[in-house]
């Protein structure tokens, strides 16, 4: 671990409850990151879930509440980091039009979202950072998450630190930038066309014959791992800030070893 | 209450504006006077005449058009004989009542065929004259009128379209200028079709087939303007 | 059209399984999506575009109305007849009615989505007209009694042979030896049997991309020139469009019209694009005789004081479905009415109704892939996102589904009992998953093990180990 210095911004580890349930080493990958970078990081307790499935299912009040259980939580850091594209965005574009015409809270929520970023874009768009001290041999692709990209930008910023990794070989797959079917509550209520959709994207990884798959998001990770481990391939997956951390050593999504 | 003024006042209601506001009236009027244009892309925007030329084109090329320069209208008759001799295409023309056209040489090409009036169904050949062309996107401007049946633009398989080039024009919007100065500020006659070469589909199977409806082949004659040569 | 949107699951499952559809679907990527991405290269001003098509459609919606009597006076003084349609069945009566003053045996029609949402051919077959649509893709899908599944490729689900087989078994004047083994012969004889249409046609009825307010023109777009055909061989030519395609100037349309073939196939242009205004003039040699103009309502007068007035600049190219990756699975049948994709799942709710249009903007990953090609800026996820807050008050989607949504709501404004219950199912789950990592099935969560392993579960929740961590202990 690296030194923090004094006068060390001050992150708060927005967790999302995918990795705080399903993947705690993607939050333990994350802090060791940001603290890489110079931060100093707390996990706030008061913090839950972001509201996302209450928001896209039209139940704006409870994601309201929800906002405002998330904005409270982080008061005071100098950002709010996540390490997901989808919860980020929820956090930083919709909490704003969520609390628009509450006049207690669209301030705050206005000020908060302007702290909050997705992990790998905090790193190199804030933090500077443009290499990471890792180690992995193999050729992995990455899919762009739906959210990450078209929310939040996020494309050059992980690949620029995965060209880093020592060893890593990085090939594009076809439609990277292709939903990957998830959609949160869509692959639950749409079982048959979000299989259809992550078919497409099993089809387009397994083309470029990698060792591992990447992505900035639990929800597309876990739905892209669990139908390739359904088709029988034998591609790893992992979120990115696994690799990015040198962090390997726990089974990969899905997987036993 | 006529259909007409439900829909208005329904409109007016969504909008939460007042039939007879002055303001709003003032605001529509000055904008259709002002006819302002938006953005002119780029790649028309200070070019001279031998660029917008190469322009125009180009693009009629790539959508599989013939484009054939020449120096003067009175060559027409025999570079039309020549380009329908080796596409192998019959030798019988329709073309409107155009005097411009009717009143070139013809006689050098005696074997040619001149019908006048508007298109048949069975027509192989149509010639037509441009009002004005746009380099922007290698497309002709085509106005309806007394010598200038739209369905000559149409019905015949193969379109021959002459245009002059001091008629051809950056962008759609210098077009409309060339229709305002012919037909007045805000009228019109009864057609302007932008043609931008032969009538395609790609609605079977996905493979792009010419000569869906309209002509499956376009020739276009450009006539250079000697002052720019 | 009669909706079938209330049946979306089972037409979408129909779909799904639907080999031709799905090889169909499968060149979208390569074909009009690519297309569009080399479109939009070779213009550096798209983007600038997109802002400007936003902007003039925005003014002119705000003063729609006033646009409107400015079209209908300049269209009227150039000799137009135009007519007010409030609603569906106002419409057909009016070209009902046009089409009787003539005797109108045969009419062609160019494409036009709005004749398609009132029923429009129905109405003047059960009238005892021929009714012939020109447009390839929809001739298609009409001689095949069926609907169009894509607003500018209506027959993009059909494969070559199910075109020649329909072609066999219709055009039976025509030798039955022939050889149709290629594309340009099925299009050539497409050709040679509308085209005795397009002469013999006494109304002419096509749509309007756009209404023009300063002139008083009506504008169609084509690649085939059969709209151009339609509308200048019969003696009468019906112009149908609804209130929101009129656009203040000709610059105004030009700067659209940048946009819209681009955006639609990847053209640079459309092959023809056709200003009409008025009838055929005392000295024209050809041109209908007489030519009218419907202006449809419909409903959508009622969006404009609502969050859905955005949705009302669609030009109809199509971007959308082609990007869409829901479009992509299941083509554009399954949305059961005449607006495909992400434009149908915001514009179909709006005029249909909600309650029986609740699936389609249910049926959308969100991944934002429609509103980043759309050339004028719809915010369509936000729009889908209002519908299902319209239906969620409503008391939707169904009761299993809020009860879930609730619990968890519940749980989560409850972070100490949150992070006790997760501490719990981490553990159980994790447990029973660590063998294999993954779950074949799992209860109450049919839906995904239906088709994929469910991951298992790390074991404890990152909140438990960080408690730990920050109290020394190892990780």
């Amino acid at each position: 671990m690296s030194s923090i210095l004094p006068g060390a911004p001050r992150v708060g580890l927005f967790v999302t409850c995918l990795v705080d349930l399903m993947r705690p080493s993607v939050g333990f990958a994350a802090v060791k990151l940001l603290e890489q970078a110079g931060c100093s990081v707390e996990v706030p307790l008061a913090q839950t879930c972001c509201g996302q499935p209450a928001y896209n299912s039209g139940d704006k009040a409870d994601a309201a509440e929800l906002a405002r259980q998330t904005i409270a939580a982080f008061a005071g850091f100098d950002y709010v980091v996540a390490p997901s594209g989808s919860c980020a965005g929820m956090l930083k574009l919709h909490y704003p039009r969520l609390l628009a015409n509450d006049a207690e809270w669209v301030g705050r929520a206005k000020e908060f979202a302007e702290r909050v970023y997705e992990l790998v874009s905090f790193l190199v768009d804030v933090r500077g950072m443009d290499a990471v001290d890792a180690t992995f041999q193999g050729r992995a692709t990455y899919h762009d998450s739906c959210s990450g990209l078209r929310e939040l930008g996020i494309k050059d910023q992980p690949r620029r630190l995965l060209s880093s990794v020592k060893g890593l070989q990085l090939s594009e797959m076809a439609d990277a930038e292709v939903c990957c079917g998830f959609g949160g509550t869509f692959a639950v209520k749409y079982p048959d066309i979000s299989n259809a959709i992550v078919e497409k994207k099993t089809a387009n990884t397994a083309a470029v014959e990698p060792d591992l798959l990447l992505a900035g998001d639990l929800g597309c990770l876990m739905n892209i791992a669990g139908k390739l481990k359904r088709e029988g391939r034998n591609i790893a997956v992992r979120h990115v800030a696994e690799v990015l951390a040198g962090e390997t050593s726990d089974p990969p999504i899905a997987g036993t070893k | 209450m006529t259909s007409r003024d439900l829909i208005l006042s329904k409109i007016r209601a969504g909008l939460g504006a007042k039939a007879n506001d002055a303001e709003r009236q003032a605001i529509v009027q000055n904008r259709i006077a002002a006819k302002a244009r938006h953005l002119i892309p780029a790649r028309v925007t200070n070019r001279t005449p031998g660029e917008l030329l190469a322009l125009f084109r180009g693009f009629l090329e790539r959508e599989s058009a013939t484009v054939l320069e020449l120096d003067s209208k009175q060559e027409i008759p025999s570079a039309i004989a020549n380009y329908l001799r080796s596409n192998n295409l019959g030798a019988r023309i329709r073309v409107g009542g155009d005097p411009t056209l009717t009143q070139l040489p013809w006689g050098s090409e005696p074997h040619l065929e001149m019908l006048l009036g508007r298109a048949q169904p069975s027509d192989e050949v149509g010639l037509t004259q441009a009002a004005a062309a746009v380099a922007e996107t290698g497309t002709l401007v085509m106005a309806s009128g007394p010598d200038n049946p739209v369905t000559l633009n149409y019905l015949p398989e193969t379109h021959i379209v002459v245009v002059e080039q001091r008629n051809l024009v950056p962008a759609y919007e210098d077009a409309w200028d060339v229709i305002r100065q012919r037909f007045g500020p805000q009228s019109m006659p009864r057609t302007v079709n932008l043609i931008s070469g032969p009538s395609r589909t790609g609605d079977i199977g996905g493979r792009l087939v010419m000569g869906a409806h309209g002509p499956r082949r376009m020739c276009v004659i450009v006539v250079r303007d000697p002052a720019t040569s | 059209m009669q909706p079938t949107t209330q049946s979306f699951k089972q037409n979408a499952r129909v779909a799904l399984s639907d080999a031709q559809l799905q090889r169909a679907l499968a060149g979208l990527p390569t074909g009009l999506v690519a297309n569009r991405a080399a479109a939009r290269a070779r213009l550096p001003e798209f983007e600038d575009l997109r802002d400007i098509g936003r902007d003039i459609k925005d003014h002119t919606l705000a003063h729609l109305d006033l646009y409107l009597e400015e079209y209908e006076r300049n269209a009227t003084a150039a000799g137009a007849k135009v007519h007010w349609a409030a609603t569906a069945a106002e419409a057909r009566d009016i070209i009902l009615r046009i089409c009787r003053e003539v005797n109108a045996k045969i009419v062609t029609k160019g494409k036009s989505m709005i004749s398609e949402e009132i029923g429009l051919n129905d109405e003047l077959q059960s009238a005892g007209m021929e009714v012939v649509e020109t447009d390839l893709g929809e001739y298609l899908v009409q001689i095949r009694g069926e609907t169009p599944s894509h607003i500018i490729a209506p027959a993009i689900h059909l494969t070559q042979d199910q075109v020649e087989a329909d072609f066999r078994r219709l055009h039976t004047k025509l030798p039955k030896d022939r050889v149709l083994t290629d594309p340009a012969q099925l299009v050539g004889e497409a050709r040679q049997v509308l085209r005795e249409k397009f002469v013999a046609a006494d109304v002419g009825i096509t749509g309007a991309n756009f209404l023009i307010a300063e002139t008083g023109s009506s504008v169609i777009v084509t690649n085939e020139g059969n709209g151009d055909l339609t509308q200048s061989l019969a003696r009468v030519h019906i112009a149908l469009a609804s209130i929101e395609k009129i656009v203040p100037t000709r610059e105004d349309v030009s700067s659209i019209l940048r946009l819209l073939a681009r955006s639609a196939t990847g053209q640079e242009f459309s092959t023809y694009t056709t200003f009409s205004t008025g009838p055929r003039r005392p000295e024209d040699p050809d041109g209908p005789e007489a030519y009218h103009v419907v202006i449809l309502d419909n409903g959508r007068s009622e969006m404009l004081g609502t969050a859905f007035r955005e949705v009302l600049r669609c030009i109809r190219c199509g971007a959308c479905m082609n990007h869409c990756p829901v479009y992509g699975a299941i083509g554009g049948h399954a949305y059961g009415w005449v607006y495909p994709g992400p434009i149908g799942s915001v514009l179909t709710p709006s005029l249909i109704g909600v309650r029986d249009a609740a699936d389609l903007p249910n049926a959308s990953t969100f991944c934002g892939r429609c509103e980043e090609v759309c050339p004028m800026k719809i915010p369509l996820t936000k729009l889908m996102r209002h519908h299902r807050e319209a239906e969620f008050e409503l008391g939707g989607p169904s009761a299993r589904y809020r009860l879930g949504l609730k619990a968890w709501a519940w749980l989560a404004k409850r972070p100490r009992l949150y992070h006790t219950t997760m501490r719990l199912v981490a553990a159980v789950l994790g447990g029973l998953g660590r063998r294999r990592g993954a779950f074949r099935s799992l209860p109450f969560a049919g839906g995904w093990t239906r088709h994929r392993d469910f991951p298992a579960p790390q074991g404890r929740t990152f909140q438990q180990l960080w408690a730990e961590h920050k109290a020394g202990a190892p990780r």
